[in-house]
């Protein structure tokens, strides 16, 4: 029979319907304003949480809902979000310095939406407010600083050698090291030394009676050395941003040397910026004897173990110039490789070449932001954001051996041989970035751009549905529970996916439902053009989605090719936009045909139906001339 | 089928594509000498948009800029009267790369509102900032440029393997009327053209095209369906036909559009201001300029029919 669905097709249609709803939900429960505790090493504690609800209750605040979440991060929720901040400051003067107070938004999806692995759509920054920063590694110092170290070190190898060279040994402008000699034989004799101990490209010239020995880097170890640079960088990122207790941070590579950081919810970008642009330090220190003078000694802890260390530094974690975790060929232990530059490993072998057997510790000082909030004398509370160094041991190891430019740490597990590489990486001074974007949404502009968003989505929807059910009757009721349909279902794939809506997506999806309905006034008027032309109504409805099916396949993969390519070259406000759009044309192109025909099967199936509501004629100008 | 009338579309083809071409030499001549209005995201800069609790003199606000460092500015009211947007292009870059830590960590953008707080009694709250270097402008701008030729190559080719040459002719020349015209708005109206406006424009490409598919799928049918017409009476016809569903679809595309402009804030606005234009210039030119490319290349029921369809049917002619 003509324009009966089969029953498994409607099923289909109805399942999918009721998962898109499923999934879609969590979208439309409000989130809970709340403070969120964490602490420093990561696990959040009991006594306190307790603290904390204690300082809420005690200054009034109405909170419900304190509970340590699986991450180890507690939340407290507000009722009012006037009090939010308040809360903040309440709690971050009870706690300890190292307990980190944020804003939160908490979700409130029900516990069986939850089982089902359903959630919110993640907001981007403009909805919710945060910043935004995009630095970049500035390469050009990075090999300057590179090509120093190799100066300083080629310097003591001819120095050894004791081959005569015409001090200074320079660097050009094209980051090319040049070193002059009196004669060529004396240059050969250079060039025979230096080769194995640099891994450079080699080049010689003549400049007035001097024989020049050029080195630079081989267009190989400048990429090595800005994936070296930046994968360094992101790390040390991370973990200072991790101090900032943001509640999803978002820190990436973009490109070959750019990274892209983005906080949520934080306003202050001046402390962000000062956290980022922190610099860590590392010191080698011995393990002191135990008879070893007061005073002349620090402490410090280690897994678990106290040791006094000699105050005398060995040398600074700027000779560091590079550390790497590995796996021990002949034993198949992980071990951390180190390397530093001469002059550095010259101090470490005149050290170690006595104290074989003694211990030696690598201490990592930070300078962290943290903010603390004080009590005024009037009895306000007033929140600063306080610079505080912190030291500690990251590694204590015995000396086997003396030590000198390469040596390794053994007797670590996988993950701490990493951990510790990761740390001497990031005391070691990293390729400079600098700021090349950044930018603030405060966030009241946030909320308001959520409300402008569901404001116009709602209008949109509005408008469609007076016109399409005004101009095309009950088949352009079919179209809207498409439309309808088509909402929920991105809605739900936008939520299960995890990708981030903002509001140029939100202008995406209001102009998607737009593009929906097109398809289905392209249905409908084919089929009244068929009627007009004497087929029956169950043919013509046939004849309808069969013939308008092809155009509308094509003119949705005009928009689509679009949409890819705008996805492909965008990056933030045009890359959401991208998103919702080609989501939105796929969707769409499944629910205005097969829901709208559904619906329409069940009113107009079968082959004796004699009349459709499907709006006025609007071929008047054809119909005159038939007439004349 | 015989007595099928139509609106003479074609006859007017000439005076239809001599105001097509002066509007579109307008445009180009408007980006030539006043040029577009190019957004942060472009130009790089520093941008900060404040709230203030009262009124505040926008000249007050301009000349407390020049007089601490920043003579390279822009400041106009957004929204409401309390609400200002300020532009400062220089110094951004050379405060980036600033030599010292601190220059590094507070940036132009709070420079400005110290600035700016101190020389009024007002309340002020920065509502959003953003910094973008130059050198990342530059790139956007390459990128959007690149974006925009390969949509419309990859449509090209799309058509071409769809339809036939002289329809993808017909589309690409329709789709840089309606870009052009678009931009030409936004050069006559001087409004920001930023990321998203970029965004829109391509979408407007995308999106102008479907009507204009609908036509030429129309005019690919008549052709095969009635024989021993002109081309022109079949590019009428099939225009008459499908006019009506043209400006239907157009229509609900511009409800939502009229939604987001009226209610969708600031940061769309630009974005909808762009695609409305843009529908409405690809609508007109869906229905004159595609169908003349046609006329004008001589189209033929030669060049639509299927190939090896072709081989039958003259088989079969006595």
């Amino acid at each position: 029979m003509l324009n009966k669905y089969p029953l498994w097709k409607n099923i289909f249609l109805i399942v999918i319907a009721v998962l898109s709803a499923i999934y879609a939900a969590p979208n439309f429960y409000k989130a809970d304003p709340a403070i969120q505790i964490s602490h420093d090493n990561g696990v959040m504690d009991q006594p306190a949480l307790d603290l904390a609800t204690a300082a809420l209750k005690e200054d009034g605040i109405d909170f419900f809902g304190a509970v340590i979440e699986k991450n180890g991060v507690a939340l407290i929720r507000l009722h009012d979000q006037n009090q939010q901040s308040r809360a903040q400051q309440v709690v971050n003067f009870k706690l300890p310095k190292n307990y980190i107070v944020a804003l939160n938004l908490a979700a409130t999806t029900p516990a069986w939406l939850v089982r089902l692995h359903a959630g919110p759509m993640a907001y981007g920054l403009d909805l919710q407010g945060g910043v935004h920063f995009l630095m970049e590694v500035d390469m050009d110092e990075a090999i300057t600083k590179q090509l120093t170290d190799t100066i300083a070190s080629m310097r003591n190898v001819l120095r050894d050698e004791k081959i005569r060279y015409r001090p200074p040994i320079t660097l050009d402008s094209q980051k090319r090291i040049n070193i002059r000699f009196l004669d060529a034989a004396t240059r050969s004799a250079a060039i025979s030394k230096l080769k194995s101990k640099f891994d450079l490209v080699m080049g010689t010239t003549e400049s007035g009676d001097d024989f020049v020995l050029q080195y630079s880097m081989s267009p190989a170890s400048v990429l090595e050395l800005q994936k070296y640079a930046v994968q360094q960088n992101l790390t040390t990122l991370r973990s200072r941003v991790n101090e900032l207790g943001v509640k999803e941070p978002k820190i990436q590579q973009l490109g070959a040397n750019r990274i892209i950081i983005e906080l949520p919810g934080i306003q202050d970008t001046t402390r962000a910026k000062d956290l980022i642009s922190a610099v860590a330090t590392l010191q080698f220190h011995l393990v002191a004897d135990s008879g070893a003078a007061p005073g002349t000694t620090l402490d410090y802890e280690y897994q678990g173990r106290h040791y006094k260390v000699v105050q005398d530094v060995i040398m600074e974690g700027s000779s560091v110039t590079g550390a790497q975790a590995s796996i021990d060929s002949q034993t198949s232990t992980p071990q951390v490789n180190i390397t530093l530059d001469s002059a550095g490993a010259k101090r470490l072998n005149d050290v170690t070449r006595v104290s074989v057997g003694k211990s030696m510790a690598i201490i990592l000082r930070e300078t962290k932001t943290r903010s603390v909030t004080k009590a005024q004398a009037d009895g306000t509370l007033v929140t600063t954001s306080e610079p505080t160094l912190e030291e500690r041991a990251i590694s204590v190891a015995t000396i086997q051996s003396a030590l000198g430019r390469q040596f390794r740490i053994t007797g670590l597990g996988n993950a701490e041989a990493n951990d510790l590489s990761l740390l001497i990486r990031s005391g070691a001074l990293a390729a400079p970035m600098h700021f090349v974007e950044e930018s603030t949404i405060g966030p009241s502009l946030g909320q308001e751009n959520i409300n402008n968003g569901i404001k116009s989505v709602l209008l949109g929807l509005g408008l469609l549905v007076v016109f399409m059910i005004g101009y095309y009757r009950i088949c352009g009721f079919a179209s809207i529970i498409g439309l309808f349909c088509n909402l929920l279902l991105m809605m739900a794939i936008m939520s299960l996916v995890g990708w981030t809506l903002t509001m140029p997506g939100i202008a995406g999806i209001v102009l998607t439902l737009g593009i929906a309905v097109d398809a289905n006034v392209l249905i409908f008027a084919r089929i009244r053009e068929e009627i007009e032309n004497g087929m029956s109504i169950p043919r013509a409805i046939n004849a309808g989605y069969e013939k308008a099916f092809v155009t509308i396949v094509d003119a949705n993969v005009t928009t689509l090719i679009v949409s890819v390519i705008l996805f492909a070259i965008g990056t933030g406000p045009v890359k959401g936009f991208a998103v919702t759009l080609t989501l939105g044309i796929l969707t769409s192109m499944f629910t205005a045909i097969m829901y709208s025909r559904a619906i329409i099967n069940l009113m107009y199936g079968g082959n004796n139906v004699k009349s459709i509501s499907i709006g006025t004629n609007i071929h008047l100008v054809a119909d005159a001339a038939v007439h004349e | 089928m015989s007595n099928i009338s139509s609106i003479p579309f074609m006859r007017y083809r000439h005076i239809a594509a001599c105001i097509s071409g002066a509007l579109v030499l307008m445009a180009l001549i408007l980006l030539m000498v006043r040029g577009l209005n190019y957004g942060l995201d472009f130009t790089g800069g520093t941008q900060v948009s404040l709230h203030y609790s009262g009124v505040p003199s926008l000249d007050e606000i301009r000349s407390t800029l020049t007089t601490n460092g920043f003579p390279n500015h822009e400041v106009v009211n957004v929204g409401d009267d309390q609400d200002v947007m300020i532009r400062v292009q220089d110094s951004g870059e050379a405060v980036a790369k600033g030599s010292s830590n601190e220059d590094l960590s507070k940036g132009t953008a709070t420079k400005v509102v110290e600035v700016l707080k101190a020389a009024t009694k007002l309340d002020v709250t920065i509502t959003s900032s953003s910094f973008v270097s130059s050198q990342v402008g530059q790139e956007m701008k390459e990128l959007g440029v690149l974006g925009g030729l390969l949509s419309l190559f990859m449509i090209m080719l799309y058509i071409a393997f769809r339809f036939q040459f002289k329809f993808s002719v017909g589309a690409v020349v329709s789709l840089a009327h309606d870009t052009i015209l678009t931009l030409g708005f936004f050069a006559l109206t001087r409004m920001n053209f930023d990321l998203t406006v970029l965004a829109a424009v391509l979408a407007v490409i995308g999106y102008s095209l479907n009507d204009t598919i609908v036509v030429a799928d129309r005019i690919r049918e008549n052709f095969r369906l009635l024989r021993g017409l002109e081309p022109a009476e079949i590019i009428d016809i099939s225009i008459t036909q499908t006019m009506a569903r043209s400006i239907i679809t157009s229509l609900t595309v511009v409800l939502v559009l009229l939604a987001l402009l009226f209610v969708g804030g600031e940061v769309v606005r630009g974005f909808s201001a762009a695609m409305l234009v843009g529908v409405f210039f690809g609508t007109t030119s869906s229905i004159y300029v595609a169908a003349s490319i046609l006329m004008y290349m001589n189209v033929s029921r030669l060049d639509l029919v299927v190939p090896v369809k072709k081989q039958e049917e003259l088989d079969s002619m006595p």
